[in-house]
Order: C-alpha cells, then structure tokens, then sequence
C-alpha cells in the first residue's frame, strides 16, 4: 500500500475538477458552502478582501479554526501557508489538512524560495500568472495549479490575463518544432522535460483551476471557457449579499458553463454581488499577484 | 455500436472519457435529462458525492438516472460514483439513488494523506492484479444477497462489486492505463 504518491496527490486534484473551491472562515460558512455543492473548502483566517483591509502580516489560520471545519464538512479541506514558510505547511499536513495552497494572499516569508513540496505528503496547489511559472511549482511538487488572479477585488480581469496567458503559451508550444523547444524552456524559466511533455500532450500535466477576483456565476463560467477546469471563489461569496444564493450559483454555473441558458437562470435574482476594485488602482505594493516567481 | 454516457455534472468525467477513446468506444458527456436519452450506458465518475448529489437533484438527473436504470441500462459508479449509487449511505449524506444493494461509508480510509494505491486480485478481469487508486475512498460494508463482490482489499473491506447491470468500484481504473475494467463494463448485457 502506497500512501502520498504522486498519483495520489494529482489524483485528488482531478477529482476536484468540474467544482467550486470556496473560501470559508467558520465552520457556518463551511456548512452553507457543502451545502451549495462546493467541491472543497479553503479553511481561512480573513477571506483576501479582508486580509487587504487588515493590512500587516497575514500567516496561516489558527489549527483551531482549520480543525472545527474538518470537524464540520465532509468535503475536501484546503488551507494556506506562506510563500515559503515550509513549517506552517508542516504543522497545516499534522492537522491531516486535505490539499495545502501556497499562496500570495498570505505574506511571503521567503522572498527567493518556494517550498520543496516533494517533501510532503500532502498535496499542494499554487498560484502563477504564466506558463512558466505553474512549470516551477510544478517541479518543486505542486500537483495542482490556479492562476493567481488578483484575490480580494471581486475584478477578474487578472484571472483572465493569467488563464490566457497559460492557455495561449501552451498552444505555442504544441505548435513549436522540437528544435525550438530548448530555447523556449530557457526563455519561460522552465524545466525543459515539462516543456516537452506541454508539446508532446498539450496540456499541464497537473490539473489548472482559476482563482483571484471570481464573483459572479458568469465570471466563473468565462474562466472554464477559458480553460480552466475549476474555479477557487474567494470573498466573491461572502462578501456577497446572499452568501447562500451565489455559492449555489456560481457552483450550478461552474458545471454548465457551455450553457448559457443555465447561467441565465443561475444568475437570477441573487442581490448585490460584492463590490470590486479597479485593479489599476491598486500601488504595486497592494498587487497580491506579484508575490512569489 | 454502443455509446457510453459519462456524468460530467463534476469530477473526472474527462478521464473516462479519454479511457473509452482510447478504446475506440464512443463517449458523451451527460450534464441533462436529455443527453441520458442518447446513451446506452452510464458512467458516474469520481468526484465530490455531495455536490454530484446536489447538481443531480436540481437539474432532474437524479430521477431520469433512476429510471434509466431501473429500465436495466448498464451502470459504473466509481468511487464518488459508488456512493451515490448506493443504497444506503453509514452515518453521512448525501441522498444516494438506492439503485445497487450496498452499504457504504465514506471517507472510509480517513483523510487525503491516508489515500494511497495498491494491487488488488480481480479474479473476474483475469490476468495480474490491478494496481487501484484509493482517493479519500469509500468502501463497501455491507452487500446484499443479490451482489456480487468482486475485489477485497482485506476479508471485511468490500472494493468492487456487482448487482446485474450496475457495477461498483471504490477506486478509480480511469487513473491508469489498465483498460480491464472499462473492458469488464462494456460487456455487462443490459439488464432487465
């Protein structure tokens, strides 16, 4: 019996795909979003629009808040250590946490390395906003990967920038002659034996979801349209008026997004969505996304 | 030329999908009552079983799926797949569609750092044993007279299973290349 292999740990991922992963921070919000069919929930301290009001350093959520909503959902649970803070991913893997996310959203607490995420048995998806940055997570281990998007706006317009440009960099590389493809693997920073399976099968090798500034059924649905083959929904649900109606929404949404029709009714009726921030806005030193490489 | 549906609802619908086109077999994605309709037989594959159960209900699949089955179309829930197919569900949700005798708990080997793979004796594909993917798997404990069990993984841990034309697996063969199982489905007669 093999326990934490590599096939294992994609594998969870791929049964994932399909589905809303969304953001809670209490065992309720945990309830209500298994109740609207998410596939999975992302444990947290402060949902991204909050850690953006918050300001200061934002680490990993107390293993107390993360252990009552293990104790609540039936669901796969997610949490999210730093940017290279390898010992809150090990206490996060102790507390038998399903799928651990690196992220952005959190303080970085290493400026030049992510975690070496062979190490562990859990499995761990990260953020990127090109094809060759998903291709350094995923030799350092990442067995799932999301655009980084730009968490806490309620604006897609970054989760669509980085799904394009992963999409768009994976059909130039299909399209590419083999000789081409060491150059390419030294321009996108890249492992080359990556770069030559993206050619050899046109596609990641780990399944891609969407994530960072998903608020709406339709903005979900773009993203799968896209090419993402899931969506991480963040504070677009409980920033919501109607956190119940949206998360049933976007979820209904997210499984019928050739349908139009389905969207429609999907969309209906739901209230106010949450208010987004103009990204350009933002003073680089607010950009989540540009954390990590 | 037999065309097998594939529940695309959530989950890893596109690697059955890939499997049977590999096969050369026929395979289309079934999100509504209608696409049941243009099917020979069904497959429900590995996902999240609540949300599978949850879009199920809402979009009129859950009765239509019945009926279909009821009416003896060949039927393969993996894992998520096993449970809602399931006729009772040990101390969980969701709402399981009572079409296979069996009873099933959840989560049964515990949480993602206890899923793991091994190989298992199937003596009804023949041949080697069958190297399983267990993801935050089911297992089957408790069958009835009409059910079949065709793999252990220990003398009380039930993996596969088989009542006439609806056929379990807690595992997922659409993980690796081993198309014996697929192979296995697409013999089993339509039932009455």
């Amino acid at each position: 019996m093999d326990k934490g292999t590599w096939r294992v740990k994609a594998g969870l991922a791929q049964m994932l795909k399909g589905g809303v992963i969304m953001d809670v921070v209490t065992p309720e919000q945990a309830k209500i979003a298994e109740d609207a069919g998410a596939c999975a929930v992302m444990a947290l301290e402060r949902v991204p629009a909050d850690i953006r009001a918050a300001g200061g350093v934002a680490r990993m959520a107390d293993p107390s808040r993360v252990l009552a909503i293990m104790k609540t959902v039936t669901i796969p649970v997610m949490a999210k250590c730093r940017i290279g803070h390898f010992v809150e991913a090990q206490v996060l893997e102790s507390l038998g946490v399903d799928y651990l996310d690196e992220s952005e959203v959190l303080t970085p607490a290493d400026e030049s390395n992510h975690i070496w995420k062979h190490d562990f048995k859990v499995p761990f998806v990260c953020g990127c906003r090109d094809l060759g940055e998903a291709l350094r997570r995923i030799a350092e281990g990442a067995a799932m990967i999301r655009t980084k998007g730009e968490a806490g706006t309620g604006n897609v317009v970054e989760a669509v920038r980085h799904m394009r440009a992963v999409m768009g960099e994976i059909r130039k590389i299909q399209a590419m002659s083999q000789g081409e493809l060491m150059a390419e693997a030294k321009a996108l920073g890249a492992p080359f034996e990556l770069v030559q399976e993206i050619h050899d099968t046109g596609r990641l090798p780990v399944v891609n979801f969407a994530a960072g500034g998903i608020a709406t059924p339709a903005d979900a649905a773009l993203m799968m349209q896209l090419g993402a083959e899931g969506v991480f929904v963040g504070s677009g649900i409980y920033k919501s008026k109607n956190p119940a109606a949206f998360a049933k929404a976007i979820v209904e949404a997210t499984t019928h997004y050739n349908n139009p029709d389905v969207i429609a009714k999907a969309s209906q009726d739901l209230g106010e969505p949450m208010s987004g921030l103009d990204v350009r806005t933002l003073k680089q030193e607010e950009l989540l996304s540009v954390r990590g490489w | 030329m037999v065309k097998v549906g594939v529940l695309a609802l959530q989950g890893d619908f596109a690697e059955h999908i890939q499997v049977l086109d590999a096969m050369g077999v026929e395979a289309l994605e079934v999100r509504l009552p209608h696409d049941l309709r243009k099917v020979d037989a069904l497959i429900i594959p590995g996902g999240e079983s609540t949300t599978i159960a949850r879009l199920m209900k809402s979009f009129g699949l859950a009765q239509e799926i019945k009926s279909a089955v009821g009416e003896g179309m060949p039927t393969w829930g993996t894992c998520a797949g096993m449970i809602v197919l399931a006729r009772e569900i040990v101390e969980d949700r969701p709402e399981s569609l009572g079409l296979i005798d069996i009873q099933v708990r959840r989560n049964a080997f515990g949480r993602q750092v206890d899923s793991f793979e091994a190989d298992i004796d199937v003596p009804s594909l023949g041949g080697a044993p069958f190297r399983a993917v267990f993801i935050r798997a089911p297992v089957i404990e408790g069958i009835g007279p009409g059910v079949k069990p065709l793999a252990y993984l220990s003398d009380h841990q039930v993996v596969a299973a088989q009542e006439g034309h609806v056929l379990v697996t807690s595992f997922h063969p659409e993980l690796t290349h081993d198309q014996r199982f697929h192979s296995y489905f697409l013999k089993i007669p339509v039932g009455s």
